[in-house]
């Protein structure tokens, strides 16, 4: 019985550490290559969020078929945010740059849940599916569909952004761009334009998980700061910028918080993923898999 | 070819070029000789659209550079390998390559000039898909100097091709850069190395302080005795 509710445990831990891992996804690419620390990354998921509700509710489309929906709505959105408030942040040196992003970032972050407060109200939303309830057994432990079909989206969109950055010349571009801007632009690649494109796509990420977390949690204006600090926790646990460590990083948050409230407290969720955060920059700054070196 | 005329340069309120003018003809291998900070990488910067002017007008087979963002001047055929390189570490040698031809006007020849890199320097074919941190000194300048050479240049910039390495290196890299420019493209170099640039150059200004002091035949101005007492002692 023990040992049951243990592989329970474990098995819920990794099924919502793929959903913090998405999240942490679109804010890791837009961190590794334009050095923007995005603090309203939270707010974009709730955007996406919305999108897939209203998606649903008025027009009946399934959730998982409002993921390209989603994306696209998120990725302009991050285009024009982009082009009205990070772009002027660009040629700062690195330092100040992270600096006066995470100030505007927080800014917009405001704007952004009131507007949503604004538009659609301070309730909180969700969307049940006829599958939502469903869920099979393996040896005693539960496999709610729900969170697997996330653990799959997740796992997709980490492949499916790997084999871009590593196969395409646009993604051999983005990469570049990353690692040395200035390089980059000496061999004619217009770093404005990677900057945008990767800006906008964290954002469409971002809108993927926003739908993940509508039919797995709720939705409402003010929720994007808890899922900002999470996407937080993950990428300095996966290493700052590195797209697998993402997925992975998420995965121990989430057997982490999951551990913890079956050892000791399910109050003590949080408070573990920060004191993971506090370690992991005490003891290992690069993060559990970053080089010490880019 | 390329043509700076009374150009100033200022990092902020402090200026670093004064009334800079230098030409630098077709088929020609022009250095730019000077002690450190005397403003030769920002000369560079300043033609690969990294800089803007403060004044003055700069232009390249008749068009005009001053205006223009770095990467349109790729397009037009400067192509800059910039002080200890910048390869991409964290990429292959070959994605390293295949990115030098990022431009649309070399795009279409990437197979062709990627055989060319190859023959001439055979060592980064053999390395082709090792991660380009894993390099020697002297491979990454290789590596830096091929991946320049993908773009399809008209100009090559070379900023410092021999810091940082060992003295038969640097012979060789000379050697290199000499083959390069018999091959028909036109080279503007920054140095440290005064008497072995000045030895390839086919004329050379001398630069301090943000100024051109002196130009020449390359050999003429190792000669000088200016020169001699300043850089070769």
């Amino acid at each position: 019985m023990m040992i049951q509710s243990l592989g329970q445990n474990l098995v819920f831990g990794l099924l919502v550490g793929a959903l913090y891992g998405l999240v942490a996804l679109g804010l890791s690419l837009i961190f590794g290559v334009t050095k923007f620390l995005n603090v309203a990354h939270g707010e974009l998921v709730m955007f996406g969020g919305y999108a897939c509700f209203w998606a649903f509710s008025l027009l009946g489309v399934d959730p998982f078929i409002s993921i390209p929906i989603s994306m696209v709505f998120l990725f302009l959105l991050g285009a024009v945010v982009y082009r009205l408030v990070f772009s002027r942040t660009v040629k700062l040196p690195e330092e100040s740059k992270i600096k006066n992003t995470l100030l505007v970032a927080f800014g917009l972050s405001v704007i952004l849940q009131n507007l949503a407060l604004n538009f659609f109200t301070a309730d909180e939303r969700s969307v049940t599916t006829s599958y939502a309830m469903k869920a099979f057994t393996i040896a005693g432990v539960r496999f709610p569909v729900m969170r697997l079909a996330s653990l799959v989206v997740a796992v997709l969109f980490l492949v499916a952004l790997t084999l871009f950055l590593r196969k395409t010349y646009t993604g051999k571009a983005i990469r570049a761009t990353a690692q040395n801007w200035e390089a980059a632009s000496l061999m004619g690649i217009d770093i404005h334009k990677v900057y945008l494109l990767a800006f906008a796509l964290g954002a469409s990420l971002a809108g993927v998980a926003g739908i993940l977390v509508t039919v797995n949690y709720s939705i409402y204006p003010t929720m994007g700061l808890s899922w900002t600090l999470k996407a937080l926790i993950v990428m300095v646990l996966g290493g700052l910028g590195n797209i697998p460590g993402a997925l992975i990083g998420g995965l121990i948050l989430g057997v982490t918080e999951s551990a913890t409230s079956f050892f000791i407290d399910s109050n003590y969720r949080e408070v573990a993923g920060l004191v993971l955060f506090l370690l992991v920059l005490i003891f290992r700054p690069q993060g559990l898999f970053g080089m010490k070196e880019s | 070819m390329l043509k700076l005329e009374n150009v100033d340069v200022f990092y902020k309120e402090l200026q670093a070029l004064w009334g800079v003018s230098l030409t630098v003809n077709q088929g020609e291998i022009v250095a730019l000789v000077g002690p450190n900070g005397a403003g030769k990488t920002t000369i560079l910067n300043l033609i690969s659209g990294m800089l803007k002017p403060g004044a003055g007008e700069i232009s390249f087979l008749g068009n005009p550079l001053a205006r223009i963002t770095p990467h349109r001047i790729v397009e037009l055929g400067i192509s800059q390998v910039p002080e200890s390189g910048k390869i991409f570490t964290g990429m292959s040698v070959l994605e390293n390559l295949e990115l030098g031809a990022f431009v649309m006007r070399a795009r279409q020849k990437r197979t062709e000039s990627l055989q060319r890199v190859y023959e001439m320097f055979p060592r980064l074919a053999e390395r082709k898909s090792q991660q380009a941190g894993t390099l020697s000194g002297g491979e990454r300048q290789m590596l830096a100097i091929g991946r320049a050479l993908m773009s399809d240049p008209k100009l090559l910039m070379l900023d410092e091709p021999s810091f940082g390495l060992a003295p038969i290196l640097v012979e060789q890299m000379f050697e290199m850069i000499a083959r390069i420019n018999q091959q028909g493209l036109t080279i503007l170099l920054v140095e440290q190395n005064v008497q072995s640039s000045l030895e390839l150059a086919h004329r050379a200004y001398l630069l301090e302080n943000g100024q051109i002091v002196g130009e020449g035949k390359g050999r003429e101005l190792l000669s000088y005795e200016s020169v001699r007492s300043a850089y070769l002692g």
